[in-house]
Parts: structure tokens; C-alpha cells; sequence
């Protein structure tokens, strides 16, 4: 089995790349690449992201074909795909980090600043908070409720249709924390830097 | 709910872990991959490493160390210390580091911080704010503690923040070392200011100055060095402590 994690300069993604190939060990092969053909016959794909809404979907379209390829593969293929942090917001419609900008609209729905009540709550959120399961998602098979994830972010992600939530987290509101559509998963967390319970999701997805 | 942070700090010189009193008469204690492996196995919410000499010595001895731990350790990694540029912070995150924290740098040349936080992400760029009290202000000290620059600590902390920090790191300079304690009025006075996290350091002797880092200080992460390396206390023990202090902790 090859899992492909897109290599599009979404920045720091040394992280990603360790913990899958942690998991995979020698029994799955872990590509990183932008290579549109790689990407087409892998029969995974996890989309990582960080920075801004807008420098990922930046760097995204600076890539020739990148996004059609992406679309062909969740879309018209139904491959299963995992975005992580910014890589989830990127499913919403649209996203107004720094300026309003497009996103895959593989999922209704927006990427808004996260209300800090005037101060209240600190941003960005950093830290472990506990997620809470309000569905069963594949990815989170033997992960207990209210485990603990590792989370960096200031935008969260607003789907339309609710029923796409497969976790919430309590900061300053229930902030979606993972959404399952199909063969699309994301996690706002980062399940590669929440040690052992986040490696277990990885491989899940891994194992899908 | 978010849970407060304990965070050990290595610190590092020419790839082998030191722990200075007052950054001075540095000791020889092991290898920072097999220590930062303790410390996420025993419950880290991040390791920190700290390249104390960095900003005078050959440095490229602190990339094997990230890489090699970065493979180890699946906690966030911060690695601050001599970080210059851009290209540093670039090599760092490329070997493996998820933070990197700016000191000497960021007073220097404050761009740097707006620079790098718009190219790889305010959540991976990290002050670090050396502050000392001289009357009834806080001064910034630079270059591992050597030089004062006498610009005002707190006015500092709101400036890095505006340039896209994504938290701040305060030590004061003069408790580090000590174990006496963090500075609870430095580190409320900045956390009050700003509405990024404040991860508090300098001082930790006990667990009840972790407490009051937190409770006191309103700090949402502590960092501390030598009540862990030595093995005084485990992190375990740690966040049980604050646990029965009624303090958020990640059990």
C-alpha cells in the first residue's frame, strides 16, 4: 500500500512525515510528494497544513494541477484522504484568514476566526484539550472519548451540514475537531504530535 | 477544556545536556535524545530544548539532536538558542523541531519575528523574552543573559505579539537558577498584557512554584529544568500535584 503526504511548501511537515513513518514501519510505503502521478496511484492520500488559510490554498494552486488531481482523487474516486489542521479547513468553501479566500469546497461550509470573548480565551489555542466523540468515526477505532489531542490553531472550521462532525472540543465554544465525510477525514488537531493516542489514529487511517 | 502545560527544558551544549545555575558552572548529564524519550514517555505536554552556547559556538550539533529526537519523540518539540534568521529557523523546522524560539533576534531585529511568522506560521515562532528587574520595571536582557538592552520587558511582550508571535516564553533572569521560584509579578503582568499563551521559566525549585506559575502567574504553560533533570520530581509526579490543586492538567 502507498500513503502519499502532499509535499506542496504548506510548511513545517517533518512532524507528519515521522509519525506515519512510525506507524507504517516497513509494511507501508510512505511517499512525500507533490508528483501528480505519485499522487493519482497512491491509495491514500493526507493532506497537512500549516500557516494560513490563505498560504495553504496558495501554495495548493502553485502547484500546476494540483488541485484537479486532489478533486479526482476524493471526489471522483472516493480515495480516503486526511487533511490535518489547515488541511481540514481547506475541504470548507471558503476561509477568511487574512483575506477571504476559496477553499476545495469538498465540505459546505466556512473557516472563521474562533470568538475569544473579548479576550476571555487566548489565541491561538495551544495545548491538549480533550475531543469529544459525537460520532463514530473510522479513524477513531479504539480511541476512548475524551482523550486528549495536541491542538494549534486561531480558526476553527464551520460545516454546514453538522451531521460531518465526528468531534467537538471545548474552547471558548464546541469547536469541530474532526469531521468524517465519506472517505474524507480531518482532524483540526494534530494526531501527529499527540504522542501515542494520535499515532493510533494515524494508523487507523493507515489501516482504513 | 484546555489543559496547562508542563513543559522540561534541556539544555543543550554541543549536542550533550547541561543544566547551568545562572548559566554558568554547567555539568555533563546525558544524551538529550534518551532524555527527551523519558520525558515524553512520562507524560511531557512538549520537550524544550535549549542551545545554551549557540550563540557563540558552532552550532550544527543541535540539528542531529532535533532530527534524531523529532523520530523518537511524538510530542511538540520547541528548540531555541541562537536563532538568527530565517535560514535557522527554516533548518530547525526541517529537521524536525515544531517551534522554534527567537531571543537575541527578536530585539535585534524585530522583522524577523513578523517575517517568520507570516512564512511558516505564528503557531511554530516562540519569544523568548530574558527580562531582569531594575527598579520597578522589567529590562530585556539579551545574549543568554549578557548583555541589557534596557528596553521595557512588558511593552516588548505586546510588541512581539502584534509582530505574530505565537507565544512568548518569559524567564526571569533573576531567578533562573535559583529555585526560588518564577517571578509571579513579571509573569502576570505580561500574561495580562498580551492574549497569546505566556509559558512561564526560571526558577522552579518545587511543585507549588508550578502551581503558582499558573494560578498566581496566569501562565498557561510551565517550564522547568532541574526539578526534572535531576530527578527530584517526575513530570508524573508533576501533573499530579497540580491535579490536587485543582489546576487542568493532561493525566
Amino acid at each position: 500500500m502507498n500513503v502519499t503526504i502532499v509535499d506542496y511548501n504548506s510548511g513545517n511537515i517533518s512532524s507528519v512525515i515521522n509519525s506515519f513513518k512510525e506507524v507504517a514501519k516497513d509494511k507501508v510505503n510512505i511517499e512525500v510528494t507533490s508528483d501528480l502521478n505519485k499522487i493519482k496511484s497512491s491509495d491514500k492520500v493526507v493532506l497537512p497544513g500549516q500557516g494560513s488559510f490563505k498560504s495553504c490554498v496558495n501554495a495548493l494552486t502553485n502547484i500546476d494541477g494540483l488541485s484537479d488531481t486532489l478533486n479526482e482523487f476524493v471526489i471522483n474516486n472516493k480515495k480516503p484522504l486526511l487533511g490535518i489542521c489547515v488541511g481540514l479547513q481547506m475541504f470548507a468553501d471558503v476561509g477568511y484568514e487574512e483575506t477571504e479566500t476559496k477553499g476545495l469546497g469538498w465540505i459546505s461550509g466556512k473557516v472563521s476566526k474562533i470568538d475569544n470573548q473579548n479576550g476571555k480565551y487566548k489565541l491561538p489555542h495551544i495545548g491538549w484539550n480533550q475531543i469529544n466523540i459525537v460520532k463514530d468515526s473510522k479513524i477513531f477505532k479504539d480511541i476512548e472519548n475524551n482523550s486528549h489531542m495536541y491542538f494549534v490553531h486561531s480558526y476553527e472550521f464551520l460545516p454546514k451540514d453538522k451531521n460531518v462532525i465526528s468531534a467537538t472540543t471545548d474552547y471558548s465554544s464546541n469547536i469541530v475537531c474532526s469531521v468524517e465525510k465519506e472517505n474524507i477525514f480531518g482532524t483540526q488537531f494534530h494526531p501527529e504530535k499527540s504522542d501515542k493516542i494520535g499515532l493510533k489514529i494515524i494508523g487507523n487511517f493507515i489501516n482504513l | 477544556m484546555l489543559k496547562n502545560r508542563i513543559i522540561p527544558c534541556l539544555d543543550v551544549k554541543n549536542g550533550r545536556v547541561v543544566k547551568g545555575i545562572n548559566f554558568v558552572d554547567l555539568k555533563d548529564a546525558g544524551d538529550p535524545v534518551e532524555q527527551a524519550k523519558i520525558y515524553s514517555d512520562g507524560g511531557a505536554d512538549e520537550i524544550c530544548f535549549l542551545d545554551i552556547t549557540a550563540s557563540n559556538e558552532n552550532r550544527d550539533t543541535i540539528y542531529d539532536v532535533v532530527e534524531k529526537t523529532s523520530k523518537k519523540c511524538f510530542v511538540p518539540l520547541t528548540v531555541g538558542g541562537g536563532v538568527r534568521s530565517i535560514e535557522d529557523i527554516n533548518k530547525l523546522l526541517n529537521c524536525g523541531a515544531d517551534k522554534v524560539s527567537i531571543n537575541t533576534a527578536a530585539v535585534q531585529n524585530p522583522e524577523v519575528v513578523a517575517e517568520s511568522s507570516k512564512k511558516f506560521g505564528s503557531q511554530c515562532i516562540v519569544v523568548a523574552i530574558d527580562a531582569k528587574k531594575n527598579g520597578n520595571k522589567w529590562e530585556i536582557f539579551t545574549h543568554g543573559g549578557r548583555n541589557n538592552t534596557g528596553i521595557d520587558a512588558i511593552e516588548f511582550a505586546k510588541k512581539m505579539e502584534d509582530s505574530g508571535a505565537g507565544e512568548l516564553l518569559v524567564t526571569s533572569m533573576d531567578r533562573d537558577g535559583t529555585q526560588a521560584g518564577y517571578d509571579i509579578d513579571l509573569m502576570s503582568k505580561i500574561s495580562l498584557k498580551v492574549n497569546i499563551p505566556v509559558i512561564a521559566s526560571g526558577g522552579v525549585g518545587n511543585l507549588d512554584h508550578l502551581v503558582d506559575g499558573i494560578k498566581l502567574g496566569n501562565a498557561s504553560a510551565v517550564l522547568a529544568a532541574s526539578i526534572f533533570h535531576y530527578g527530584k520530581h517526575s513530570v508524573k509526579e508533576a501533573k499530579e500535584y497540580l491535579d490536587s490543586k485543582g489546576i487542568p492538567v493532561r493525566i
